[in-house]
């Protein structure tokens, strides 16, 4: 942080892009355009943990999904996690489990398929500085058809598992306390069969792009945002990456293990969150390493850096050669992310396959119920990372608190510190041109925050660029598409 | 044997007892008038106005209007229809009604009216009312948000459970559902078996921790518009 802005230009990027609420990046230039200072502001305020506050607990999983309309299964499944314990029901019965962990994976599918084929593509396919009148999905679309089908055919069939397993395919109800409403028909499972091993080829194919891309511009990519941090994710006991339920494993930049199999009740023993007065949004650290150096990162670099291997074979074979780049230490390379994915993009649909097979699906023990409980903690992987449901619920079966840590809020100081290195390393000294600010995105969007998506996906960028002097002139202006 | 009371609705000759209502003798014969307040076995309250026909031009209730020979009934007309929507705009925006959220979505009367009649979105502003939870019992809670005062649980309670659990305070605008004076719910002998528990048409009285138990696509209303029970079963 800058000691004082006195004497510095403000470069602003608002709105960075515009889903479920709002973000701008704040650029701060001495007098020889040398980059002093950069920021990733969050200002919207969403309320809900306010405003859920004295609601019936067995609301909350379809109300607080409501949170997102990218990946509400991640709240809707974390809230109902948390809701399971509140009725003593955490132990599911294997078709109420088997069922949410499909949905999930046809969440995973959707989310990452829509993520790589409509808002980074065109990055990757025509460049970083690309015109932005072909840098979008129409753009992909024209060029790359095939492509574009096979992204708009995965995020639908991600779509349709869903609808099958949470009864919609946006802000469904299937996961109750305690278990699930449904199972799934023979008929409705063979019709997800149907497609299954074209979704299957088409993933290796994301897959491979993905890699040939990431180690053909290694060059340039490895350095770009990129930083040493922690990594944060759930893993299953046996220390296999699993999206859905396991303990909390933290690591260092070189793979030294921070803690370990951590009860995610006992969160708050080992992740604090700090608040800064400048961003809406906190910014999480663990406990032990505190503030300035305990921060961490999560999503699918973090989870193929603390997973010791992938359960399913062909998303393994992928991770050994991901981990071969770096000679089996953890990654670093914020770009890496994009390769990261689509191994989870793989690992997603064979764990589909794979619950597809499964007679489990089909049974009729739906929901267990135990011992009332006043506290829970839900916490599952969602597609950009873990995400931290915290409830108490009192004897009239109120919620009478809620803490929500999201995935893009584990990742915040990590966007920042993303965003400081591309401005640092690509604008310093430069004239500002539409492209050179496409790179502090490019950046952000590798962290599939949520905030990302409006852009590509709209075709043209709601991007508005001011060069403010001290005295609070606008001296340079550029909108997007101008 | 009596003789019928002979009457048309929409131009359909209508055969009704004698002591029956309009909404009874149409409901007979296959033909849904829409109506909220109303609950079989309850005593006609006539109160929301939804099932409003017009008699001989002159508009009535029909959940109250006992039928009479040589009725002129008009229901399932435009100018009816609109009456209807109108009603049902206003009960919308008078409470906090958040379909998108609430358990009883799929199984609610009043969101499967606006369904029946065609309402895509609200046409009046809301009004936001502040209004509190009750979910002091151990087996039912009340969600003042989603009532809209139709007095099925003052009824049911006071005609059918012999109790008076429910009735109302306040007036006019401020008007509301209470429970035995200021108490709250759990210091009433109300019961979860009850007929009230369950003479509820929207989300504003129901059954603690069944939640979203059913499924999409088996709900009440999915499959059918409300009242297509009643068109389907005189057709058989």
């Amino acid at each position: 942080m800058v000691a004082s802005t006195i004497g510095l230009k403000r470069v602003v990027i608002e709105p960075v892009t515009r889903v479920e609420g709002h973000g701008k990046v704040t650029i701060l230039l001495d007098e020889q355009r040398q980059v002093r200072q950069t920021r990733l502001h969050i200002v919207e305020f969403r309320g809900f943990e306010r405003f859920i506050q004295g609601r019936p607990f067995w609301e909350v999983p379809v109300l607080v999904q409501r949170l997102c309309g990218i990946c509400p299964v991640s709240h809707h499944l974390a809230a109902a996690k948390a809701m399971d314990r509140i009725v003593g029901g955490e132990k599911l019965t294997p078709t109420a489990e088997k069922m949410r962990r499909l949905m999930h994976y046809g969440q995973f599918f959707q989310s990452h398929a829509l993520h790589f084929f409509h808002l980074v593509s065109p990055d990757l396919l025509f460049g970083f500085d690309a015109d932005p009148a072909i840098r979008n999905v129409i753009g992909v679309a024209l060029k790359y058809p095939e492509l574009a089908v096979q992204g708009v055919m995965m995020r639908k069939y991600g779509q349709e598992i869903i609808k099958r397993t949470a009864g919609k395919k946006i802000h469904g109800a299937g996961a109750i306390p305690g278990g699930i409403n449904k199972n799934l028909s023979i008929q409705e499972r063979d019709e997800l069969l149907k497609d299954l091993e074209q979704m299957v080829t088409w993933s290796r194919a994301a897959l491979k792009l993905c890699k040939d891309f990431t180690v053909q511009h290694l060059e340039k990519l490895a350095p770009f945002g990129s930083f040493d941090s922690n990594h944060l994710s759930l893993i299953r006991q046996d220390g296999a990456m699993d999206l859905y339920h396991g303990g909390l494993r933290a690591i260092t930049a070189d793979g030294k293990k921070i803690f370990d199999h951590v009860d995610y009740q006992k969160y708050v023993d080992y992740i604090a969150e700090e608040v800064r007065p400048w961003s809406y949004m906190k910014f999480p650290f663990i406990k032990s390493l505190g503030p300035e150096t305990g921060w961490y990162r999560v999503g699918p670099l973090a989870r193929l850096n603390t997973a010791d291997f992938i359960d399913t074979p062909e998303a393994e074979a992928a991770r050994k050669e991901f981990k071969a780049l770096t000679k089996d230490k953890p990654n670093n390379i914020s770009m890496a992310y994009h390769w990261a994915r689509m191994i989870e993009l793989l690992h997603a649909i064979e764990k589909i396959k794979e619950l597809l097979h499964d007679k489990d699906l089909q049974g009729q023990d739906l929901v267990v119920r135990g011992p009332r409980r006043e506290e829970a903690v839900g916490l599952i992987e969602a597609p950009r990372g873990t995400l931290f449901h915290h409830y108490k619920v009192n004897k009239d079966d109120q919620v009478v608190m809620a803490n929500l840590i999201v995935s893009t809020t584990n990742n915040n100081e990590p966007m920042n510190r993303a965003i400081q290195k591309v401005a640092q390393d690509d604008l310093s000294g430069h004239e500002l041109t539409e492209g050179l600010l496409n790179h502090i995105e490019v950046a952000i969007r590798a962290y599939d925050p949520c905030l990302s998506c409006a852009t590509h996906a709209l075709g043209q960028m709601p991007l508005v660029v001011e060069l403010v002097d001290v005295d609070g002139n606008v001296v340079d202006r550029k909108v997007r598409g101008e | 044997m009596s003789a019928t009371i002979d009457f048309t609705i929409d131009g359909k000759e209508i055969k009704g007892q004698p002591g029956q209502t309009i909404l009874e003798a149409a409901q007979q014969a296959g033909v849904y008038i829409p109506r909220l307040c109303y609950m079989k076995g309850l005593t006609p309250w006539g109160s929301c106005r939804v099932c409003t026909v017009l008699i001989n031009g002159r508009p009535q209730a029909a959940c109250t209007q006992p039928v009479a020979p040589g009725m002129v009934v008009e229901s399932n007309t435009d100018k009816v229809n609109a009456l209807r929507r109108n009603i049902i705009d206003m009960l919308f925006v008078e409470g906090n009604h958040f379909c998108m959220f609430c358990e009883k979505s799929g199984n609610c009367e009043l969101q499967a009216l606006a369904y029946r009649l065609g309402i895509a979105a609200p046409k009046y502003p809301f009004m936001f009312p502040k209004r509190e939870l009750d979910m002091s019992h151990a087996d039912v809670f009340i969600d003042h948000n989603r009532c809209i005062q139709c007095a099925r649980c003052v009824r049911a309670s006071r005609d059918v459970d012999g109790k008076h659990v429910f009735d109302f305070a306040d007036r006019g605008a401020h008007r509301r559902i209470a429970v035995d004076a200021e108490a709250f719910l759990k210091d009433t002998d109300l019961a979860v078996t009850d007929k009230a528990a369950e003479a509820c048409p929207v989300g504003a009285i129901v059954k603690k921790r069944v939640g979203y138990a059913v499924p999409f696509g088996q709900r009440l209303y999915d499959k059918e518009p409300i009242g297509s029970e009643i068109e389907t079963a005189a057709a058989k």
